[in-house]
C-alpha cells in the first residue's frame, strides 16, 4: 500500500501515449479526453428563488433554466438535464467542496447532490468530419442552425447514451459518456471514422 | 468484334475510358458511363435471363428501375450480389455478370421444358396442386418448387463489405433530380435553405440524360449541368447522386439508399462503406420522381427486342446504343413518335410505326410524317415472331371500340419492337406514408391526390409531362417547401428556361391488345414478365371469384418479382378492370410499399456488427483486471461480468470447485460494480421506499440496511437488492444488474403520476461506484487491512450495517452484506478509484489466499443457501408466497402490488412453489436448468400429455456439499418435502430427484453473522 493513491480513467486503456504518438496527422477526427473533471448532479426546485439563489451564490453562475441549454462560467458548467436535475461539472477533484458548499447553502431544502465525477467522463470530438462521424450514431440534428453553442441534449450515440454539446459551429463536440459505455464509444467512434483517416487522440 | 451496336458519337459514355467486363465468361468492352445492359446491348447481346416460372428467354427491356427482366449476378465469393438489375449496374473494370435462373446456360435452358407444359400451369397451380398429402409439403414439393424456381445465389461466406448509416436533418428533401427535381432545389436552395437533392442515377438530369428536348435554345442536359453547377456553391445543399429515396414514412422521415462505392468494384476501395444508408428527417419533402411508360400488352409481347418506347430512346440518346436493326413502334399516344425519330436520325430503320389511334396530329406526328415513316393509324399488333429474339410482328387493323381486330394480316420483319401505352407517373413515395391517389383520364394513369405531411409532388410524378410544366410545377414546389421552413413566400423567385413546342393529341387508352382469338385460346399476353403472368390469368382470377386488386395480386402473383409490377402493375389493374367490368378507376392500384427498389440488407445492418458494436458493451472499472486474470466472461443485461476465472489446464468445473472452496474456506472477491444504484433523497424518502417494497422501511435506523423486493402492480416480483439508509431522508437502493433501468423508470413513474405529493429525488448512480465485494471467513481480516475509520467488530458492525471510511486512503462505504451465507463485506469507492482499491485489496489478501470469484460462482453459492435471484428464478408470473416470503409483505400498509396478492389465483393452493431439489441415481448429475418435472416415472412412454408438476430454475454441482443441487417450482412443493419427481430429458433419459428445502448449506445462517 505504499503506492499513491491512482485515479483510472475508463478510457486508460486506450488513450495512452503511444496511441496519441500513433495518430495520423489527417486524420478527420481528433479525440481528446478530459477525465477526472468534478462532476455533481443537483436535483431541486428552480422555481424556489432560495434554491436558484444559494445555487447561484456557491456556484457563481445561474443554472440555466431553459430545456437543454448550458451555462458557463469557464471553472463551472452546468447542464440542464430535467426540470429538477442539472448536471454541474468542475475541475479535477472540485467535486467534494463544491458539494459541501452547495450542501450548507442549501441545508434545510428539498434538493439533492450525487457525487457523480466517477459516473462519467468527459471527451471532446474536433475536426472537419465531427459532424459526419456524430451523424453515423445520433438522430439529433447537429448542424448549427439547430445545435448551437449554450445547447445541449441527452441522446443516443450508437447504443451509448451521452450528454452531448456543440463547442464551435458544427466543428468540435463535447461529449459526456457514462463510464461503462466509455470503451464501447470508443471503439464505435474508431471505427465511425476510417473513411475519413481514422481518428487522432490528443492530450 | 467488340460493341458492333455502338453508335459513333453521342451519348453520355465516355468512349475514351474502355472497360472490360464478363457476362456469363466471355469478356467484354463497355465505357465508363455505361450500364451492364447497356454495355450488353453495345455487344449485341439482349438475352440475358430466363422467367421465373415458366423459363422463357428474357432480354434487357427497360432502363432502369423498372426492367422486370435484366437480373444478374455480380462477382463471385462472399462479395457476389445476386439479382442485380444490369440496367442499374454500372460498369467498372473487372465486372463479373452471370445470368441467373437458367441451367446450363442462358441460351440452353433445361427448364425452359416448363414452357411447354404452360397451360396445365395457370394462376393458383400451385395451391390447387401441391395440396396432397401433407406429409409432401416439406419433404417433396417446397424443396423441389425452391430448386426449379428463384433467381440468384446468396453467398455462404459473410458479407466481406463495409455499409453503413447515417442520419441527416433537412428542411427541403428533393428526391429526383430530373428537371422539376433540379428546379425545386434551384429555387430552395438559393433562398439558404438546408437542401438535400438525391437522385438513383450516377448523374444528375433525369429525362435529360436521355433524350434531345430543348431548353433557353440549347439541349436540356447544358441547362442541368448549369443548374447543378450552382447547387454544388450552395453551402448548404447537399447533392446524393448514386441515392435512391426507397421509403417515406411519417413526419418527413425518408430512407434513402446511398451507393457510394458499387460503381468501383465488388469491395470498396477504401474506408468508405459500399453503401450507406441515409435516415432523413425533412421538414418538406418534395418528390419529382417521374414517370415510367407502360409497355403495350400484345401476344408474346415477352420475347428479348421488345422494350418500352422510352428504353429505346435512353439507350440510344444516353448510352450512344443501337438497340436493332429494324424497328416497329406500337403506340396508343405521341411520346413514342419521338423514339421513331430517335431510331430515324441515328440510322435505324423505322419498318413502321402502329399507332392504335386512327388519326393523330401533333408537332412529333408531323415530323414522323415528314420523315415518311409509314404510319398504320387505327391498327395494333397482334402478335410476334421470334426464339430466342424477336423477328416480326403481325399487325390487324383495329375496329372502333378497340376490343377486336379484322382484316388482312401485315406480317412486319423487325428485330426492335419500341411499345408504348402511356406513362405512369412514380407516385410511390407519395403513397408510402398514406397519400391518396385518383385516376386522371387525361393521362388514363393514377396521379397523387391528398399528400401527407408536408409533402409536394411536382412534374411527371404529378402527371404532368411536359418539359415546361415540369420545370415550373419544380419551381412553385421548391418555393412552397422553402416558405414552409420560412425561406421567402410561396411566390416563385427563380426564372424558368424557355421551352419548345409542346402540343400533344391525346392517348388512346389501351389496357389489353385484343388478339385473333380470345383469351384463355390467345397466345400469352404478358403483364409481369418477370413472374410470367398474363392477361389470361387475371381473367381466371376474376373467373375463380377474386373481386379486390390486392387479391387478384396476390392469387396471380403479378408484381410479385423484384421489380415490383412497376412496369405491369397499372395494366394488370386495366385488365382486371375489364375482367370485372368495372372502371379502372374504382379498382384501383395495390398498395406501395417500401422499399421502392430492393435493400441490401447490410444497410440496414450498418455497422451494428460484431461482439463489439452489435449492442452496447459495458464494462466495470475493474474489467482489465479480470481479462488479465484469465476470466471469462457472461453477458448480464449490457455488462460483460466475469463469469469464472480458469487456471490453465483447468475444466471449468475445476475452476468453480475453486472459487467456491477458496471463498467458503479462506476469502473470494467479487466485482459487484454492475449492480444497479440509486440514490434516494428527500423527506418523504422512507414513505416512498415503504410504498415501493413490500416490507416495513420506516423504522430502519441510519447506518443500517434491509432486503427488499418490489412487486409489479399484477403482485409478480419484479426486482430485489439491499437498499442502506444514508440519513433520516436518504437512502442507497441497490437493484440488480440487468433491472436497472427498468426500475429507476418504475420509481420515476410512480413518482411523477401517481405520487406528485411525495418529495423525493431518484439519482442514478450506477457507474459512479466500483463495489468490491468479499466473502468468506477470512473476509474481515483483508477487509481490516484495506479499510480504515471503522470498527469492524461483529458487535460494532454487525451484519446489515454500513459504514463511511476510507479505503485505501480513498473515501469509501463499506456495507456488512452477503450474497454467499459467508461473513461478506462489500467496499464502494468512487469508480474512478476501483482499480486502485482493487489492487490494494488483492495485495491485502494474498496472505489469506484469496481468490477471485465470478457470477458462475456466485450463482452456486447463492443457491446452496436458497436466495433467489431475480430473473432467473422468477419470471414475472410468480408472487412472494410462492417463495415462501411471508415475513416481508407487511400487512400494515400499501405497497405497490399488494392488491393484487389477494387475487383468487395468487391465493391458490395449487399454486407452484420455491424447493430445492436433490438428484437420487446419481447424486452429481446436474438436471438441466428449465426442465420439466413430472409424477409419471416413465413420462416418455406414458400417454400425452403427461401432467406437469414444475420445473428446474437453477441448477449447479456443489462441490462444498459434494452433489448436484437445483431449485424449482413445484406445485404445493412446500408440502411435499422428500416427495420424488421425475425429469424426463430430450435425450430419452428420466432424471430422479427428490423435494428438498431451497436452503442446502448452513440453514440457520451463523456463517455470516459472526
Amino acid at each position: 500500500m505504499s503506492e499513491a493513491i491512482r485515479q483510472e480513467s475508463p478510457l486508460v486503456e486506450r488513450i495512452t501515449s503511444g496511441r496519441k504518438a500513433a495518430s495520423p496527422s489527417d486524420a478527420g477526427i481528433t479525440l481528446r479526453e478530459r477525465p477526472f473533471l468534478g462532476c455533481v448532479n443537483l436535483r431541486g426546485n428552480p422555481d424556489d428563488p432560495d434554491f436558484t439563489d444559494a445555487v447561484k451564490g456557491v456556484l457563481g453562475l445561474a443554472l440555466p433554466s431553459g430545456p437543454n441549454t448550458v451555462a458557463d462560467s469557464g471553472d463551472i458548467t452546468a447542464f440542464w438535464l430535467a426540470p429538477t436535475e442539472w448536471f454541474v461539472r468542475t475541475g479535477a477533484n472540485a467535486e467534494r467542496d463544491l458539494i459541501a458548499g452547495l450542501e450548507e447553502a442549501l441545508a434545510g431544502q428539498h434538493i439533492a447532490t450525487n457525487d457523480v465525477t466517477g459516473n462519467f467522463t468527459t471527451v471532446e470530438l474536433s475536426g472537419p468530419h465531427a459532424r459526419d462521424v456524430l451523424e453515423k450514431g445520433c438522430t439529433l440534428d447537429l448542424h448549427p442552425r439547430a445545435f448551437a453553442p449554450g445547447q445541449c441534449a441527452q441522446t443516443l450515440l450508437g447504443h451509448a447514451g451521452i450528454l452531448i454539446r456543440p463547442l464551435a459551429d458544427g466543428q468540435a463536440f463535447e461529449i459526456v459518456v457514462r463510464r461503462s459505455f466509455a470503451d464501447y464509444m470508443f471503439i464505435w467512434l474508431e471505427d465511425a471514422t476510417v473513411e475519413y483517416g481514422g481518428m487522432a487522440v490528443s492530450d | 468484334m467488340s460493341q458492333t451496336k455502338r453508335l459513333q458519337s453521342g451519348g453520355r459514355i465516355d468512349r475514351s475510358k474502355p472497360l472490360t467486363f464478363t457476362f456469363n465468361g466471355q469478356s467484354l468492352q463497355g465505357y465508363e458511363g455505361d450500364t451492364l445492359a447497356s454495355a450488353l446491348l453495345a455487344n449485341g447481346i439482349s438475352l440475358v435471363s430466363r422467367s421465373f416460372k415458366l423459363h422463357r428467354p428474357r432480354g434487357i427491356m427497360g432502363a432502369g428501375a423498372e426492367c422486370p427482366n435484366s437480373l444478374v449476378q455480380v462477382g463471385r465469393g462472399a462479395g457476389t450480389i445476386p439479382n442485380l438489375r444490369a440496367t442499374q449496374t454500372e460498369l467498372y473494370q473487372g465486372l463479373e455478370a452471370n445470368s441467373v435462373n437458367c441451367w446450363p446456360s442462358v441460351k440452353f435452358d433445361v427448364n425452359a421444358v416448363t414452357g411447354l407444359f404452360s397451360p396445365l400451369l395457370p394462376a393458383g397451380f400451385y395451391y390447387k396442386t401441391f395440396k396432397w398429402p401433407k406429409s409432401w409439403w416439406d419433404k417433396v414439393y417446397e424443396p423441389r418448387i425452391r430448386k426449379a424456381a428463384g433467381f440468384g445465389k446468396a453467398p455462404t461466406e459473410p458479407d466481406p463489405d463495409r455499409y453503413d448509416k447515417k442520419n441527416r436533418h433537412c428542411d427541403v428533401l428533393i428526391v429526383g433530380a430530373g428537371p422539376a427535381g433540379l428546379a425545386a432545389a434551384l429555387e430552395a436552395g438559393r433562398r439558404g435553405a438546408r437542401v438535400i437533392l438525391c437522385d438513383e442515377q450516377n448523374e444528375f438530369g433525369g429525362s435529360l440524360l436521355a433524350n434531345r428536348q430543348y431548353l433557353d435554345g440549347k439541349p436540356g442536359i447544358e441547362w442541368a449541368k448549369t443548374a447543378v453547377a450552382e447547387l454544388e456553391s450552395l453551402e448548404e445543399v447537399t447533392l446524393l447522386a448514386r441515392t435512391t429515396a426507397f421509403g417515406h414514412y411519417h413526419h418527413g422521415f425518408v430512407s434513402l439508399l446511398e451507393r457510394v462505392t458499387d460503381h468501383m468494384g465488388l469491395t470498396s476501395p477504401d474506408g468508405r462503406p459500399r453503401q450507406r444508408q441515409w435516415r432523413v428527417r425533412a421538414n418538406q419533402v418534395v418528390l419529382a420522381t417521374g414517370a415510367i411508360e407502360r409497355p403495350l400488352v400484345f401476344c408474346n409481347n415477352d420475347r428479348p427486342g421488345i422494350m418500352p418506347a422510352s428504353a429505346v430512346s435512353t439507350y440510344i440518346n444516353r448510352y450512344g446504343v443501337r438497340p436493332g436493326q429494324r424497328a416497329v413502334v406500337f403506340t396508343n399516344n405521341d411520346s413514342a413518335y419521338q423514339t421513331a425519330l430517335d431510331l430515324n436520325d441515328h440510322g435505324i430503320d423505322v419498318a413502321a410505326i402502329v399507332d392504335v389511334r386512327p388519326e393523330s396530329d401533333s408537332v412529333l406526328v408531323d415530323r414522323a410524317r415528314k420523315e415518311e415513316i409509314p404510319i398504320y393509324g387505327g391498327y395494333a399488333v397482334v402478335d410476334t415472331r421470334g426464339g430466342q429474339h424477336v423477328s416480326g410482328v403481325k399487325v390487324m387493323r383495329l375496329n372502333g371500340r378497340g376490343d377486336g381486330v379484322y382484316g388482312e394480316i401485315h406480317h412486319l420483319d423487325c428485330d426492335l419492337v419500341a411499345s408504348s401505352g402511356g406513362w405512369n407517373p412514380v407516385i410511390h413515395l407519395h403513397s408510402h406514408p398514406g397519400g391518396t391517389m385518383r385516376y386522371d383520364e387525361s393521362i388514363a394513369s393514377f396521379v397523387p391526390d391528398q399528400a401527407v405531411g408536408n409533402t409536394y409532388n411536382a412534374g411527371a410524378c404529378n402527371g404532368n409531362f411536359a418539359l415546361g410544366g415540369c420545370i415550373t410545377e419544380g419551381l412553385s414546389a421548391g418555393a412552397t417547401a422553402a416558405a414552409g421552413v420560412g425561406f421567402g413566400s410561396e411566390d416563385i423567385e427563380g426564372e424558368a428556361p424557355a421551352t419548345g413546342k409542346q402540343q400533344e393529341s391525346p392517348l388512346r387508352p389501351m389496357w389489353r391488345v385484343p388478339s385473333r382469338k380470345a383469351i384463355p385460346r390467345a397466345p400469352k399476353q404478358f403483364i409481369d414478365v418477370q413472374n410470367d403472368q398474363t392477361s389470361a390469368d387475371v381473367y381466371l382470377a376474376v373467373r375463380e371469384g377474386y373481386r379486390s386488386i390486392e387479391h387478384i395480386k396476390r392469387y396471380t402473383a403479378m408484381g410479385f418479382g423484384t421489380d415490383q409490377g412497376k412496369l405491369g402493375n397499372i395494366n394488370g389493374a386495366g385488365i382486371a378492370a375489364e375482367a370485372l367490368g368495372e372502371d379502372i378507376a374504382k379498382v384501383g392500384t395495390t398498395t406501395f410499399r417500401p422499399a421502392y427498389t430492393p435493400v441490401t440488407m447490410g444497410a440496414f445492418a450498418g455497422r451494428e456488427l460484431g461482439p463489439e458494436r452489435f449492442h452496447a458493451v459495458r464494462k466495470t472499472p475493474m474489467h482489465k483486471w479480470h481479462v488479465d486474470h484469465g476470466a471469462l466472461f457472461e453477458n448480464v443485461g449490457d455488462w460483460k461480468r466475469p463469469w469464472y476465472y480458469p487456471k490453465p489446464g483447468e475444466s471449468m468445473r475445476e475452476a468453480l470447485d475453486r472459487e467456491s472452496y477458496q471463498t467458503r474456506h479462506a476469502v473470494g472477491v467479487l466485482d459487484a460494480s454492475t449492480l444497479g444504484k440509486i440514490d434516494v433523497r428527500g423527506p418523504d424518502a422512507a414513505e416512498f421506499l415503504n410504498r415501493v417494497y413490500t416490507s416495513g422501511w420506516k423504522t430502519m435506523e441510519v447506518g443500517k440496511a434491509r432486503y427488499g423486493i418490489m412487486l409489479s402492480e399484477d403482485g409478480m416480483i419484479m426486482d430485489d437488492g439491499v437498499s442502506a439508509r444514508i440519513a433520516e431522508d436518504h437512502y442507497h437502493m441497490t437493484t440488480t444488474t440487468g433491472g436497472a433501468a427498468r426500475v429507476l423508470g418504475h420509481l420515476e413513474e410512480y413518482l411523477q403520476t401517481e405520487w406528485p405529493e411525495l418529495q423525493v429525488y431518484l439519482t442514478s448512480t450506477t457507474d459512479q461506484w466500483a463495489a468490491i465485494s468479499l466473502a468468506g471467513p477470512h473476509a474481515r481480516d483483508v477487509v481490516a487491512k484495506v479499510v480504515s475509520g471503522v470498527d469492524l467488530s461483529g458487535g460494532a458492525f454487525p451484519f446489515m450495517t454500513w459504514r463511511d471510511c476510507e479505503a485505501a486512503g480513498v473515501p469509501a462505504r463499506l456495507f456488512r452484506i452477503s450474497f454467499s451465507g459467508e461473513l461478506g463485506f462489500e467496499i464502494n469507492v468512487q469508480a474512478n478509484y476501483g482499480q486502485y482499491v482493487w489492487d490494494a485489496v488483492w495485495e491485502a489478501g494474498q496472505e489469506y489466499g484469496i481468490t477471485p470469484y465470478g457470477t458462475e460462482t456466485m450463482h452456486i453459492l447463492r443457491a446452496e443457501k436458497g436466495f433467489i435471484i431475480a430473473g432467473q428464478d422468477t419470471d414475472g408470473s410468480v408472487n412472494p408466497m410462492d417463495f415462501g416470503m411471508h415475513g416481508l409483505l407487511s400487512k400494515k400498509k400499501d405497497y405497490i402490488g399488494r392488491r393484487s396478492l389477494s387475487r383468487p389465483d395468487a391465493m391458490r393452493e395449487d399454486r407452484e412453489q420455491f424447493v430445492g431439489l436433490v438428484t437420487l441415481e446419481d447424486p452429481k448429475e446436474i438436471i438441466p436448468e428449465g426442465a420439466q418435472l413430472v409424477e409419471e416415472p416413465n413420462a416418455n412412454e406414458a400417454p400425452k400429455p403427461v401432467p406437469l408438476h414444475g420445473y428446474v430454475t437453477s441448477s449447479y454441482y456443489s462441490s462444498t456439499l459434494g452433489h448436484s443441487i437445483a431449485l424449482a417450482m413445484v406445485k404445493r412443493g412446500r408440502e411435499r418435502m422428500d416427495d420424488v419427481l421425475y425429469s424426463p430429458q430430450a435425450d430419452g433419459r428420466v432424471i430422479q430427484c427428490r423435494i428438498t428445502s431451497p436452503v442446502f448449506y448452513d440453514p440457520k445462517g451463523e456463517r455470516q453473522n459472526v
